[in-house]
């Protein structure tokens, strides 16, 4: 990772881990912890379609099987939260990379279909298999994690978890996206026939960073059952999927940090329109469409724009 | 009843919901055939005509033709709408810019549907009555002849559209090569419109004449959409007979599956038949030839 980079990063994570203290613990600390768990799923499917080039649309299958295995195995199974949490983790990137090669053989609208539908058959899942998951009714009593006395139960201490894995997971992508393995998914993203000309093995690339991405967002997913203590299966539906997709491209496509700005945004933006309750639908609906017409490079690529036309010429920073 | 006749009633009910699927797989490839973009807002045009159908008889206490007639013309309207304003504007449009254009325009027609008509599920009364009609010891609703019927129409009608007027060959070339279509004359934006004008009012009209059967609200588009993909892409994209053969293939195995495994998992059975077939045949299950490979 380059010096600039490295410090961005750092004044990244000093704003992170000071962000909470003005709003000593209140309801908006609650809000930023599913910031936080929104960030890492909106990070892992920018990676997989910011650098790879290959959308899934169904990043909500990964995040409820997270949720899904952490909740099961911790009541159902009685199981320590954290050894569940890796199992669990190694074990939806393992059915990733499974599915990963049939899957992403299929390009563009095909592909979106493919993820789709995986998304929605582990969605009907959640419903069905009663006995497991509860069902429509949902599955709770799911234990907060802790390490040995100290128990993640307040809204702060959650945000300090949610935080770490977040912060963790987005040092691992920086350094990703700047390796040997990110130049090889950029490349594949302009070009895949050009990039196996170069050598670069596209089809397991492909599927390597679609497990990494389902990775992530089984560990939010974990996050979130042990944050609510409850989950049901609305919480990993098709919407979900669009929501996050939402996330990147107005985050930007290809920018870590605009996945967390994304994050940011569109989960703030439903508690900003609380008082008008159901309009959030049209404005996603909306902010996809504009987005994607009028700045396809997300929000990252227009504010440094628009403070570089703005601000007085020569002292403008790069940013 | 016993188990032939159940499994006749799975058959019937199966070709019926088939058929619909059929329709709206039709619409998909319409679109897809002139400008090679998946319309993932398709189900939210088979949303809008039982939506729409149901405001006009309720709300405006008109006639069902009228209704019906209305529905599909406010359909149209809002995929001429779409193409205008989403999907001309984007220049070096790629397929990812394309599906997301798409998606957003399919959550804003749901959300703006559920704003101005609620959330409630509303059911349409079927086009004349519900008197069953016995059929070898398994039953027919007069609907599901309807649907049958205004199936077989479109196809013939689309049959003959695409290959003995000037227009439906004009969109034809316009799929087979756009820049030597250009060259002959043809305008391949006003083809563009044309083809989500024909999408937007096929696919309103499976909306219309499924309502009956299945009740309707703001998001019954998304499951349906999906499945009419799903047979699209069975038949290959094509816009003929392959695509409603594979809606009917689909339409009765989830028919079968319902009944004799899990109702449950009714949907997940459509969805696994689109993974395997997207995984296996990806040209559909009646066309040979080679995939795209570059």
């Amino acid at each position: 990772m380059l010096k600039s980079e490295r410090i961005k990063f750092l004044l990244f994570a000093v704003v992170v881990l000071l962000a909470p203290l003005p709003l000593a613990g209140g309801y908006l600390t609650n809000v930023l912890v599913f910031v936080g768990i929104n960030s890492m799923l909106a990070l892992g499917l920018n990676l997989l379609l910011g650098y790879a080039g290959q959308i899934s649309l169904g990043q909500a299958a990964f995040f409820g099987l997270g949720a899904y295995g952490s909740g099961v195995l911790t009541t159902v199974f009685s199981w320590n939260p954290w050894p569940a949490m890796i199992v669990v983790a190694l074990c939806v990137a393992a059915f990733a990379f499974a599915i990963g090669f049939p899957v992403l053989k299929l390009k563009g609208h095909y592909l979106a279909m493919a993820t789709l539908g995986v998304g929605i058959i582990a969605h009907i899942a959640f419903n069905e298999t009663i006995d497991l998951t509860g069902g429509p009714s949902g599955l709770s009593g799911i234990p907060n994690l802790a390490a040995g006395t100290f128990v993640f139960d307040t809204d702060l201490k959650n945000y300090y978890l949610v935080w770490g894995f977040a912060l963790v997971s987005i040092l691992l992508s920086l350094n990703m996206v700047n390796s040997r393995f990110g130049r090889g998914l950029r490349a594949i993203h302009d070009s895949e026939v050009a990039a196996r000309v170069m050598g670069v093995n596209a089809r397991l690339m492909k599927v390597q960073v679609f497990a990494l991405s389902a990775l992530i967002s089984a560990l939010a997913g974990s996050l979130y059952s042990h944050v609510m203590t409850f989950i049901s299966p609305t919480s990993f539906s098709f919407h979900i999927s669009v929501e996050l997709l939402t996330m990147v491209v107005i985050g930007g496509l290809g920018s870590v940090y605009g996945s967390v700005l994304g994050a940011l945004l569109l989960t703030l933006l439903p508690e900003m329109l609380r008082t008008f309750q159901d309009y959030d639908i049209v404005v996603y609906g909306l902010l996809l469409v504009t987005m994607t017409i009028y700045l396809p490079g997300g929000l990252v690529r227009v504010i440094p724009e628009l403070v570089a036309r703005f601000a007085p010429k020569g002292r403008r920073s790069d940013a | 009843m016993d188990n032939v006749s159940q499994i006749a009633q799975f058959l019937i009910s199966g070709l019926a919901t088939g058929a619909i699927y059929a329709l709206i797989g039709l619409s998909f490839s319409i679109i897809f055939n002139s400008t090679g973009i998946i319309n993932f807002a398709q189900g939210e045009f088979v949303m809008l005509g039982g939506v729409l159908t149901i405001f006009c008889i309720s709300t405006l206490q008109l006639p069902l033709i009228l209704a019906v007639a209305a529905a599909i013309c406010g359909t149209t309207v809002v995929g001429i709408v779409l193409e205008r304003c989403a999907v001309r504007p984007l220049k070096n449009a790629t397929p990812l810019s394309l599906i997301l254009i798409t998606i957003g325009a399919s959550i804003l027609i749901r959300g703006v549907t559920m704003l101005l008509w609620g959330k409630d599920t509303q059911a349409l009364s079927a086009f004349s009555g519900n008197t069953p009609i016995d059929l070898a010891g398994a039953t027919i609703l007069p609907q599901h002849l309807w649907i049958f019927g205004v199936t077989v129409v479109v196809l013939v009608a689309n049959r003959y559209f695409f290959y003995h007027t000037i227009t439906g060959k004009a969109m034809r070339a316009c799929s087979f090569n756009r820049r030597a279509a250009n060259l002959v004359g043809i305008s391949v934006q006003r083809m563009v419109l044309f083809s989500f004008v024909i999408s937007a009012a096929v696919g309103s009209l499976a909306g219309v004449i499924i309502a009956p059967l299945t009740m309707t609200s703001y998001d019954v588009g998304i499951m349906l959409g999906l499945k009419g993909f799903c047979a699209a892409i069975m038949g290959g994209m094509g816009s003929g007979v392959a695509t409603v053969l594979g809606g009917l293939i689909l339409g009765i195995l989830e028919s079968l599956g319902a009944g004799l495994v899990s109702s449950g998992y009714k949907d997940a059975i459509a969805f696994f038949i689109l993974l395997l077939i997207l995984f296996v045949r990806p040209q559909g299950l009646f066309k040979k030839g080679e995939t795209e490979r570059v």
